[in-house]
This record gives C-alpha cells, sequence and structure tokens, in this order.
C-alpha cells in the first residue's frame, strides 16, 4: 500500500521536483504528513479528506504517512491538495500508480472536490521541462499559463474525479493552445501623444529608455510628472520571449498574473506609495515573495515624491540599481529575485514646491529646503544618471494638434538599443549606463573640440567631480539616437542639460 | 568722557536701550560711581523709571565689564565707543546710536562713504546676480557696502564687495563670536580680513528675532543710503528702509518683474519715492560721488540658430518648452543650443528648467 507521485515546490522564483509518497499501514486511523510542511500543507488533511469523501470516493480508515521529499526544504502553499489525494488514492488503488509516472501534479482542493487555481505555475512547468516529465496536471483555470512552456502535456482538471479518471484513462483533456500572441505589446495604456506640449521632457526620456538611464524629474507640483512616467513603457523597447517569461515567472509566484492571460508582453510600471514597507518594495516576508521592485523588473519603477520615502526604504534600492537583483535572507532560506528595472523619480525641489520658481513665492524656510533635498542621498544620486527640470505647460501647448507619439519614439528607442547591444558584445553589458569607468574610456572617447567643451562647461556650470562620466554616458546615448560612432560636439552640449537638480543643490550653497 | 568699563556694563544690562543709557551718562562717569548709587539716585535720572531701576539694580551686578573686555580682546575684536575717533560718523548723528560697538577686523572702513544693500533672504537668481554685481561696482568705487550677513541677498552684496576687492561690513544681529547663519562661516572669516564685522551686541547674544530691528537701525544708521534688492511684501528689508528714512537717508530699490513677488517690495518703495536703481552709477549720482562710464561689453559671435534662440529668451525666465515650440526644432537640439548660449555668458539657466538673459 505504497504510492509514489511527483508535485512541485516554490523557492525563490524558481521551482523545485518534490516527491509525494503515500504509505498506508494497519493501525489506529491517522493521517500525517512530514517532511517541513507549513501550516497551509498540513491544513490540507482536512480538505483532502472532505474531497475525497465528496467526490464518492472512500477514504482509507487507516494510518496514513505522507511524505514531501527532498525533506529538507519547506513546502508551503496549498498546491499540493490535489497530489496528496490522488496519492491516497494510488495507494487504495483507485488511481494505477504505473499511470503517474512522469506526471507533476498541483492544485487546491475545496471541500467539495474542485480543483482551485494556485500560484507559480509557470516556474514549475519550466521545472517540469527541464527535468525531462512528461506533463503536469494542473488545475484548469492555470491550464493556459503552463502551456507556454511548449514540449510537456498540460493537463488541466475541473475536480478531482476528472484528474483520477485521466489517470485511469477515461478522461482525455482537450489541447491548450496558449495565447502568445494575443497580448501584443501595442496595446499599452495611454500614449506619449497624449501629453501634449512637454517636448523637452519626452526628448529626456527618450534618451533615458534608450541608454537605459534611471533618471529623476525635478519640478513645481502639477507639471505632469506623473501622468509622462505612466507612460514610459509605451516607448520601451517590447519583450524578448526571455525576458516575458521571466517576469509572468515573478508574476505567476506573486500571484498577481490576472484572468488567463498566459505570457506578460508589456513592460510593467510600478508606482509604490512612499508609505512602502521594505518588505513591500524588495520583498520578502516569512513566506518570501517578490517586492514592488522585482515587479518592475524589465520594466519602469516610479517613485513619485522621492524625498517622502523613508531614508532605510531609499538605501534598500542602492543593491537592486547596481546589481539587477535582490538577495533577501531569511532564518529558513536565501532567496534571490531578479530586480533589473529603471528608476523614474520624481520629486518637488522643496516641500511646497516653489523653491527657486520665478512666479511664486517659496513658503518653505532656508533649512527646510536644505533638510527636503538632502534626504537624497549622494550614493544613490550616483545611480541616477539623469536630472531633468520639469516645467508647468504653458497654455498655448494645450491647443497644440501634433505631438510625437509612442511608437516613433519607441522605433528609435529599439533602434538605439540595437546599436548598443552589438557594441556591448563579449563586455557582459547591455546599455551605456552599466558602462564601468574603464568601459568609459574605452567607449566614449571625445574629440578635440569635444574635450574643449568638456573643460570649458566643468569651470562655468560649476559641475561636480561625480558628473563627468554621467554625462558621457548620456552623451553616449544621444549619439546612438543619432546613430554617430562617435561622440560629437552636439550631443555633449545636450547631455549637459540634464543636472538640473545640481542646480538646486548651487543655490542652497549660498 | 565716561568710562569705557561703563558703556560696556551699561550696554549689557537688557532692556536698557541707547536713549536711556545717555540718560544714565548725563549723571554717571565712572563705573564704580554708577555702582554705588543708590536707588534714589538712579530714580533721580529723569529716563529711568521705577521698573528700569528694578532691572538696573538686579542686573549690575551680574554683568562684568572686566570680563567682556578682557574676553573681547581674547577674541582678537575691539569694543569702540561712541566717542572714539573710530566710530562711525553718520551713525552718531542718528538719534539713538549704540554706545559701543564690537569691532572684529579693520575698523577704519567704518568711516569710508558707505552704502547699505539689504533684502529677501530667499532671493531669485535675478536678485542674487544684481546684488552681487552692484555691490562689486561699489566696491570698485572704494565704497564700503554695508550689509547685514544674512542669507540670501546680504551675503550676495558681501560676496559681490569682496570679488571686487573692496572693503565691506557686516552687521549681526548677535555677539561678535556668534556665527549666524552658521553656514556663513567662511564668509564672515573674508569679511574679517577684507573689512569689518561689527555689533553692539555684548559676547554671546544669541541671534534673538528682537536683535533684527536693532541691527537695521545700525545698518541704514552708518551709511548715505539703503539699496533695497529684493524685497517680498512684508520684509525685515522693508523695516531698514523705513530706518533710512526715519534717519534722513536715502532709499533707493531695484525694480524686478512686476510678477514676481520677490520685488513687491521694492516696487512698493519705489511707488513711494524711493529712486529706481539699475546699477551702482544710479546711487553715485544721487549721492553726488563720482560717475563713471562703464565700458561696453564686447558681444561673442553668435550662429544663426544660437542668435535665433537668443532672441526668444529674455530678462526674464522663459520656459524651455516654449522654445522648442516657437522654433519647431527637435528639443535636443535646442538644448545643445542653450549648453553653448550657457558657456559664451549670455543665458543662465534655472533650476527647474528656466533660461534667462545675463
Amino acid at each position: 500500500m505504497l504510492a509514489s507521485l511527483k508535485s512541485c515546490a516554490i523557492y525563490g522564483i524558481e521551482s523545485l521536483i518534490v516527491d509525494v509518497e503515500v504509505y498506508i499501514s494497519n493501525g489506529l486511523p491517522a493521517f500525517e504528513i512530514v517532511g517541513l510542511p507549513d501550516t497551509a500543507v498540513r491544513e490540507s488533511r482536512e480538505r483532502v479528506r472532505a474531497a475525497i469523501k465528496n467526490q464518492d470516493f472512500d477514504f482509507p480508515i487507516k494510518r496514513i504517512t505522507l511524505n514531501l521529499a527532498p525533506a529538507d526544504i519547506k513546502k508551503e502553499g496549498p498546491h499540493f491538495d490535489l497530489p496528496i489525494a490522488l496519492g491516497i488514492l494510488a495507494a487504495t488503488e483507485r488511481v494505477p500508480v504505473n499511470a503517474l509516472q512522469g506526471y507533476s501534479i498541483v492544485g487546491e482542493l475545496s471541500l467539495d472536490g474542485k480543483v482551485r487555481p494556485v500560484n507559480g505555475i509557470l516556474p514549475m512547468a519550466i521545472e517540469v521541462k527541464q527535468k525531462g516529465l512528461k506533463g503536469i496536471v494542473v488545475p484548469l483555470e492555470n491550464a493556459e499559463e503552463a502551456a507556454v512552456i511548449k514540449g510537456i502535456d498540460v493537463i488541466g482538471v475541473k475536480n478531482l474525479k476528472e484528474a483520477v479518471e485521466f489517470f485511469n484513462g477515461k478522461y482525455k483533456p482537450g489541447k491548450i493552445t496558449p495565447d502568445i500572441d494575443a497580448a501584443k505589446a501595442a496595446d499599452f495604456e495611454g500614449d506619449f501623444s497624449e501629453v501634449k506640449g512637454q517636448e523637452v521632457l519626452k526628448r529626456a526620456l527618450e534618451i533615458a529608455a534608450s541608454g537605459h538611464h534611471n533618471l529623476i524629474m525635478v519640478g513645481s507640483p502639477g507639471s505632469g510628472k506623473t501622468m509622462i512616467a505612466k507612460r514610459i513603457p509605451t516607448i520601451l523597447p517590447s519583450m524578448t520571449f526571455e525576458e516575458s517569461l521571466e517576469l509572468t515567472k515573478i508574476y505567476s509566484i506573486a500571484g498577481l498574473l490576472a484572468g488567463k492571460s498566459s505570457l506578460i508582453k508589456t513592460r510593467p510600471f510600478r508606482a509604490p506609495h512612499h508609505g512602502i514597507t521594505p518588505v513591500g518594495l524588495v520583498g520578502g516576508g516569512r513566506i518570501p515573495r517578490p517586492g514592488e521592485i522585482s515587479l518592475a523588473h524589465h520594466g519602469v519603477l516610479f517613485l513619485d515624491e522621492l524625498p517622502e520615502f523613508s531614508k532605510e526604504i531609499l538605501e534598500l534600492l542602492r543593491e537592486p540599481l547596481e546589481e539587477g537583483k535582490i538577495t533577501i535572507s531569511r532564518m529558513n532560506a536565501t532567496v534571490t529575485y531578479p530586480a533589473s528595472f529603471m528608476l523614474v523619480a520624481a520629486m518637488n525641489p522643496c516641500p511646497c514646491g516653489y523653491f527657486q520658481d520665478p512666479f511664486h513665492e517659496c513658503s518653505c524656510p532656508p533649512h527646510k529646503v536644505h533638510s527636503y533635498l538632502s534626504k537624497i542621498s549622494g550614493p544613490l544620486l550616483d545611480r541616477i544618471d539623469m536630472q531633468v527640470g520639469v516645467l508647468p505647460v504653458v497654455f498655448s501647448d494645450l491647443e497644440k494638434v501634433n505631438s510625437t507619439d509612442s511608437a516613433t519614439i519607441r522605433k528609435r528607442v529599439e533602434l538605439a538599443r540595437n546599436i548598443q547591444l552589438e557594441r556591448y558584445k563579449g563586455e557582459n553589458i547591455f546599455y551605456n549606463s552599466q558602462l564601468t569607468p574603464a568601459m568609459i574610456n574605452k567607449y566614449c572617447k571625445l574629440g578635440k573640440a569635444e574635450k574643449l567643451l568638456m573643460k570649458e562647461a566643468f569651470e562655468k556650470l560649476k559641475l561636480s567631480a561625480r558628473a563627468h562620466n554621467k554625462i558621457l554616458k548620456v552623451a553616449r546615448t544621444i549619439a546612438d539616437l543619432d546613430q554617430s560612432e562617435n561622440i560629437k560636439e552636439i550631443h555633449l552640449a545636450e547631455a549637459l542639460q540634464f543636472r538640473n537638480l545640481d542646480k538646486y543643490f548651487q543655490y542652497l550653497k549660498v | 568722557m565716561a568710562e569705557l568699563e561703563l558703556l560696556v556694563a551699561l550696554n549689557m544690562i537688557p532692556y536698557l536701550g541707547p536713549v536711556r543709557i545717555r540718560g544714565l551718562l548725563n549723571c554717571f562717569n565712572t563705573y564704580s560711581d554708577f555702582m554705588n548709587a543708590t536707588r534714589e539716585r538712579l530714580l533721580s535720572v529723569p529716563e529711568v523709571t521705577p521698573k528700569i531701576c528694578d532691572i538696573i539694580l538686579e542686573f549690575r551686578k551680574k554683568v562684568n565689564p572686566f570680563d567682556e573686555i578682557e574676553r573681547i580682546q581674547k577674541l582678537g575684536a575691539k569694543i569702540i565707543t561712541i566717542e572714539d575717533e573710530e566710530y562711525p560718523r553718520l551713525l552718531a548723528e542718528i538719534y539713538d546710536p549704540p554706545v559701543v560697538l564690537y569691532v572684529l577686523g579693520e575698523a577704519s572702513v567704518l568711516n569710508m562713504e558707505s552704502i547699505a544693500i539689504v533684502g529677501t533672504r530667499k532671493p531669485t537668481s535675478y536678485g542674487q546676480k544684481i546684488a552681487e554685481q552692484i555691490a562689486g561696482e561699489l566696491a570698485e568705487f572704494n565704497i564700503n557696502v554695508v550689509s547685514g550677513m544674512a542669507r540670501g541677498i546680504d551675503s550676495f552684496a558681501h560676496k559681490g564687495a569682496l570679488k571686487a576687492g573692496g572693503p565691506t561690513t557686516a552687521v549681526l544681529g548677535c555677539g561678535i563670536d556668534v556665527v549666524y547663519p552658521p553656514e556663513n562661516h567662511e564668509l564672515m572669516k573674508k569679511i574679517i580680513k577684507n573689512g569689518c564685522v561689527i555689533t553692539s551686541f555684548p559676547a554671546n547674544s544669541k541671534p534673538l528675532p528682537s536683535n533684527f530691528p536693532a541691527r537695521n537701525r545700525i545698518i541704514s544708521g552708518m551709511t548715505r543710503g539703503t539699496l533695497v534688492v529684493e524685497a517680498a511684501e512684508k520684509s525685515g528689508s522693508l523695516i531698514t528702509a523705513d530706518f533710512a528714512l526715519e534717519q534722513g537717508r536715502d532709499v533707493f530699490a531695484v525694480p524686478g518683474s512686476v510678477f514676481s513677488p520677490y520685488s513687491r517690495g521694492t516696487h512698493k518703495l519705489i511707488k513711494q519715492g524711493a529712486k529706481l536703481v539699475e546699477c551702482a552709477n544710479d546711487i553715485l549720482e544721487e549721492l553726488n560721488l563720482r560717475k563713471n562710464d562703464s565700458a561696453e561689453i564686447k558681444e561673442p559671435e553668435l550662429t544663426f540658430e544660437e542668435s535665433e534662440v537668443l532672441d526668444m529668451i529674455d530678462y526674464t525666465p522663459v520656459n524651455i518648452e516654449f522654445i522648442v515650440q516657437k522654433t519647431k526644432k527637435p528639443p535636443g537640439e535646442i538644448n545643445a543650443v542653450i549648453t553653448r548660449l550657457q558657456l559664451k555668458n549670455m543665458i543662465t539657466l534655472l533650476p527647474g528648467g528656466y533660461v534667462m538673459k545675463i
């Protein structure tokens, strides 16, 4: 009376195959689960017992021992219900043990025996394929998600009975074809053409998107910072299959795959509120979950009112900004979530928003402005290449009809990114923003005239030393947008305009 | 001639202003005489009310002018009295001149021709520029620029004068050994080197809000005229201008944009008859000081694009977005042109994305 079958467990954003072993022996009736189950797994005893009975099967009145192997990894989540139920039925010979071989089974059971959808199906399907298994049995609602992975059988089941019939050869599930192409990159919410005027800001964002530069917008309230930031994903190049698979994995684990969409094709835009907790931002928790920075993977993380975020939160961003991932160490496990995002931040120059505004009086005392601006620490600012001043929309702008649309800009961005990918082959980086000082010397060579301009600019515009490399990186991107091999004077001259926040700091030193 | 110790002691007693001190000095000449005076004798001074008499009796034991004088000497400063040669002549003429001044630096500048420059603590870039410029021009004529070393316009006035290598005087609203605002630590050192820092407050006095009107009275009192550069509708600089008028001195004001809230105060002064000032010459003319024809600055050569963009920029802040729309050129090009114009010193970029001619 021994049965063994396979299921999956989630670890970080990866999955691993778990053996579910059931042994039914004579003795006092009992039902024990061993192999580091957490509460949700342990509670599955009650769900499984009820589901088996309510689907008109017999629940053995014997001593049942259930083992989840490998026994040294914590098992979390309710998706072990279905494999446990099938294991018991296999041990009582209602399901042929041999038929179970080669399938991994996941699913949560309701008391009446229906199979409920679970999180993390995509990484499980990937693992099933990698381990060379035949197929995966999943809740019907999750079938499309799993079907993204080609080369394995995906069996979606509605209830326990259907699963039993499948293994008895009485139920043939229909083929599930995922709508991989259904979600086209085109259906974005919003478009740059809806933002009237603000051509200067749009240009800055185009450069930022091309070189994957982090960017901060500084400006008075009501200048449209948030509105335009929301539309940044529309000018980013469409994701490759690998990228969207990686992103979908994160959303799958976080349980955020809305409805039936199988693969996420649009780049994410995440805008957490400044009251967010550290765990909410970078991920973690008792049962580790990816945070906002991972949900913004391959997309945009927008932090509005940057100085309102607590210092602790802002400092947490330093590792992911550098590494493109975040490692969370907890008592039970250390998990790594990918978090390669483009940081777009917005801020007012002072608490009231009108510091140095030529047309409004600022009501903040000087020390308040100082403490407000100094909340943005140097190390964080070092990771932000572009600072852009944002102005309120001029009234005449609103009447203007033609405004650059996202598709046009996206084409230019894609072109510039391809140039970068080509250039950095074998360098282990992809974008201009990732250039190290040594690489800057190699790839951002300046001619005589350009060197002169740079020298003059540093003397006259009082630029700080840390601005030097950033200007070069941004100039490199502008040259790429222009499809120019070398950085020319005009590129450098434009790059020098993206130091607007420094201006405020200069005024403060008075 | 009253004893220095007596003057210092009287200056250290709270609630005793210059007028009451003058009354007391009519009756007492030496420190010991004052210390031994009975209540009746003190009350016989017409300026002394019973309440003031109590204060004098309470505090005259607490203050120690000998320690104070020693401490000031240790700081490298000195105390000048109203009877000293070095005491600013013009200041002595006002109704209520302080009896003693603490001086750090070169006291001889106090009797040079002096002009006060005051203004808001939160200036616009325009105000900063013009304060620095006029202070520099005045300094070139060897005129002592007097201000309060506060944040904003005051600091820029001192800086402008120092840059031009001229003398400048800072009048503090705190003790001579207190640096306020603290960020002006370096500036204060420079002022002491090229001019002097003075105050009427005893050592260790905190920069209490109530000190500043008294300080402003000295600023306007020791100068021929007071120039207000930028002032909001309710600004401390307007108090200085009022003092100047009471003391029979001239008031000058720099105009600004009618939209700028920081020029409301100066415009109000102009409406009331203050002289409108565009450059130092306007002040010198009024005071019958030397005149000078400023040399024309040579215009640098500009490309067609640069002059096209420059035509659109004015002496008031202009939105870059506006230039992009008017020229119908890609924003990238405009940005590059703006950098070049900046390097040619034709325009200045303001925080937030405005540009302005300079």
